[in-house]
């Protein structure tokens, strides 16, 4: 089902085992932050790890979707799966525009393309009126799903958001293993042999850009309803750095590396917050043994060790 | 001796039991001090804060009165969504009554929310927007050092009463510096003063300030007034001293560790507010002493003091209503709070208004020159006071519900 390999679908079930077992022994509302940021880093591997495309300003799209789901769940009181659908368009909207302009080059010249236009959005969001500026939106409330069902206590949010996740999981597990994921992985690996064999393939880098975009712009407006907040942070590139890293240090192109990855620096932000400056310095370290001894990270290795595709 | 595997795990399982906890007998209370750590404001609020809060415990003398009290610290990275965590976790998982400090607007206005949410108590210290007291105050929150407005007001309208009545103003583009500047502006001119001209330079990623420090010079302008902070500030002040800008610089939101990184050399003649200055009084002076103690090297800034204050206030306010009954109901205690008069060594004796403002005095001062700086953190004299009254935002022109209701 799906495309999963026998491998791969033990790996899910044992996920969804934790993502339920999870609120019972782990606070909450630190696994649906985890939740929201391994979809952003689910998102952004559908593009490094399946297109070989390495964009560098998904923060944007993250971001946009955070203020356009806490803005309009907040002045327009709309519902939260509506909010949430919202925040995901404006991530496609800004990136088909993004990516329209962006995949006209490759490689660091792309990189640096996504990162402009992303700083501009950046900018804009420190100038616009509705983003509240350095304040950002503050105390917006959990509007009830579908209008009906609330979401006021922990437990109801994280099931909304557990499932939000597992439906952009699957998706991008679709979209991966689909005729279409066929053609992106063959871009990767041989962008002018997919041409030759006659595939347009901008519009291919296009569509799958497109579709990252939306399911980072779907991470940040859960991520705005679960805190209640959107700010600078979550449009700042150091916010794209972080997902950047997550991918990494899980294992860019395999399933479960953004999820594993999110887990791992999310974890380390939050329990490691009372050494102070122990954190920025622990990342670092992180990062650079992640490079120097175990490149495909940990879920690559596992895999590697394993010999399973995972 | 050959041992069985039955004895041992049982010799195991008789040594690990009694190493669990007794649960502690003592009634406890827990602070938390949310603050930057690793970030720029770690200087002015950071380490410091936390042993602010450790002094204010010790000398709140509940210890004597059977109540344990334990003061937690975290780093909220300057990151709203981090800070909202930490603040949602302590409360519902570790059972903190009431965080402290938190730099940082973003970061403030989100505990704030928070505590709200979860009915404890939260008292800011390091934090600028005024829109904590104002549009976003809450009956859980107290806001205590200073605010954009005393900042504004106190800077604007002194400087005018000792001479500085012509202005030029650089800006930094966006949502603060534009507050900063549309209540200077006001300021200055209703004391009788004028602004000549303002410039606004793009925020973040200026470095350079040449074309706006020459063209507050040649406005002709008596006062160059900075409406930035942080890194902005220290760039601008900086390159002034390397122009020879011969103005008078009003500095918006600088604290004594700016000041101190600065040099006097580099800094002398600029004018700032703050609302705390170690070396005031002797009651502020004793407060340094034993801040030094604890930090040794350094003194406290006007943040440092708030926490050490507020906790003193909170903790005095808890031993009045009783323990249960203060964790039971934050809004009561902050309520409590402020009915009851405040008094300590930093602020003197001082008040918490309706909307969670709390008065103190504000300090104009200047930058002493290295020549009359008698050693190390002697930097300021005094130019002028605004009595607590009229240092803040008045009730009429408040836009907080707690005020209208």
């Amino acid at each position: 089902m799906l495309g999963f390999t026998r491998a791969q679908a033990i790996g899910f079930v044992a996920m969804v085992a934790v993502i339920i077992i999870g609120p019972a022994v782990l606070y909450p509302v630190f696994l649906m932050k985890v939740l929201c940021f391994a979809l952003f880093a689910c998102a952004f591997n559908l593009l490094i790890g399946y297109v070989g495309l390495l964009s560098f300003g998904h923060a944007a799209y993250f971001g946009m979707g955070c203020y356009v789901t806490a803005w309009t769940a907040k002045n327009l009181g709309l519902s939260a799966e509506l909010a949430i659908l919202l925040g995901g368009l404006t991530g496609a909207g800004l990136g088909a525009v993004f990516g329209w302009l962006a995949i006209r080059r490759s490689g660091i010249y792309f990189a640096m393309i996504t990162l402009a236009l992303a700083q501009m959005v950046y900018f804009v969001c420190i100038q616009a009126p509705f983003t509240g500026g350095e304040d950002g939106i503050q105390q917006v409330p959990r509007p009830p799903l579908f209008g009906a069902i609330s979401l006021q206590s922990d437990m109801a949010m994280y099931w909304l958001v557990a499932g939000v996740f597992l439906l952009g999981f699957l998706l991008i597990h679709r979209i991966v293993h689909s005729p279409f994921g066929q053609v992106l992985k063959a871009i990767r690996e041989n962008e002018p042999r997919a041409t030759s064999l006659g595939y347009r393939t901008d519009d291919y880098k296009w569509v799958a850009f497109v579709l990252s975009c939306f399911l980072s712009g779907i991470a940040g407006g859960t991520k705005a309803l679960v805190f209640g907040i959107a700010t600078l942070t979550d449009v700042h590139w150091t916010m794209h750095g972080e997902v950047v890293l997550m991918a990494l240090v899980g294992g860019l192109g395999t399933v479960f590396g953004p999820v594993a990855g999110a887990l791992i620096l999310n974890g380390m932000e939050n329990y490691l917050a009372q050494f102070g400056s122990w954190v920025t310095v622990t990342q670092g370290v992180i990062f650079v043994l992640c490079v120097v001894a175990f490149r495909r990270g940990v879920i690559g290795e596992l895999a590697a060790a394993l010999r399973l595709k995972l | 001796m050959p041992m069985s595997r039955r004895a041992l795990l049982a010799t195991a399982a008789a040594t690990a039991l009694p190493v669990r906890p007794a649960r502690a007998e003592k009634p406890t209370l827990k602070i938390g001090v949310l603050t930057d750590l690793s970030g720029p404001y770690k200087d002015l609020a950071g380490p410091g804060a936390v042993d602010a809060a450790r002094m204010a415990v010790e000398e709140s003398g509940l210890a004597a009165k059977g109540i344990n009290i334990e003061v937690l610290s975290a780093n909220h990275q300057n990151k709203a969504d981090v800070g909202a965590s930490v603040a949602r976790e302590w409360y519902d998982r570790d059972g903190v009554d009431i965080i402290l400090e938190v730099a940082n607007s973003g970061v403030a206005l989100a505990v704030a929310g928070v505590t709200k949410e979860k009915n404890k108590v939260y008292i800011n210290s390091g934090a600028a927007t005024s829109d904590l007291t104002g549009a976003q105050c809450n009956a859980n929150t107290i806001h205590w050092v200073y605010d954009t407005y005393m900042l504004a007001h106190s800077t604007g309208a002194a400087m005018v009463k000792t001479g500085g009545d012509s202005w030029f103003l650089i800006v930094a583009d966006y949502a603060f510096g534009h507050a900063l500047q549309r209540d200077s502006t006001d300021f200055v001119q209703k004391a009788g003063g004028t602004v000549l001209g303002a410039v606004r330079y793009p925020f973040p990623s200026t470095t350079d300030f040449s074309s706006f420090l020459v063209q507050g010079q040649a406005s002709g302008a008596k006062v160059l007034g900075l409406a930035s902070a942080g890194t902005d500030v220290i760039n601008l002040i900086k390159q002034a001293h390397e122009f020879g800008i011969k103005m008078r610089i009003a500095g918006l939101l600088i604290f004594l560790t700016d000041v101190h990184s600065l040099g006097l050399e580099v800094s002398q003649g600029l004018t700032l507010t703050e609302s705390f200055y170690w070396d005031l009084n002797a009651d502020t002076r004793r407060f340094a002493d034993k801040f030094a103690r604890r930090q040794p090297g350094r003194r406290p800034t006007m943040v440092h003091a708030g926490v050490y204050s507020s906790g003193l206030h909170y903790l005095k306010t808890v031993g009045d209503m009783g323990l249960a009954q203060a964790r039971a109901d934050g809004a009561a205690t902050v309520a409590r709070m402020k009915a009851t008069p405040t008094s300590d060594d930093c602020f003197g004796p001082g008040s918490i208004r309706a909307d969670g403002r709390k008065l103190c005095p504000a300090y104009l001062f200047e930058v002493k020159k290295p020549s009359e700086s008698k050693g190390p953190w002697d930097y300021y004299k005094l130019l002028a006071t605004t009595p607590a009254d009229e240092a803040f935002r008045p009730l009429s022109a408040s836009a907080c519900p707690l005020v209208k209701a």
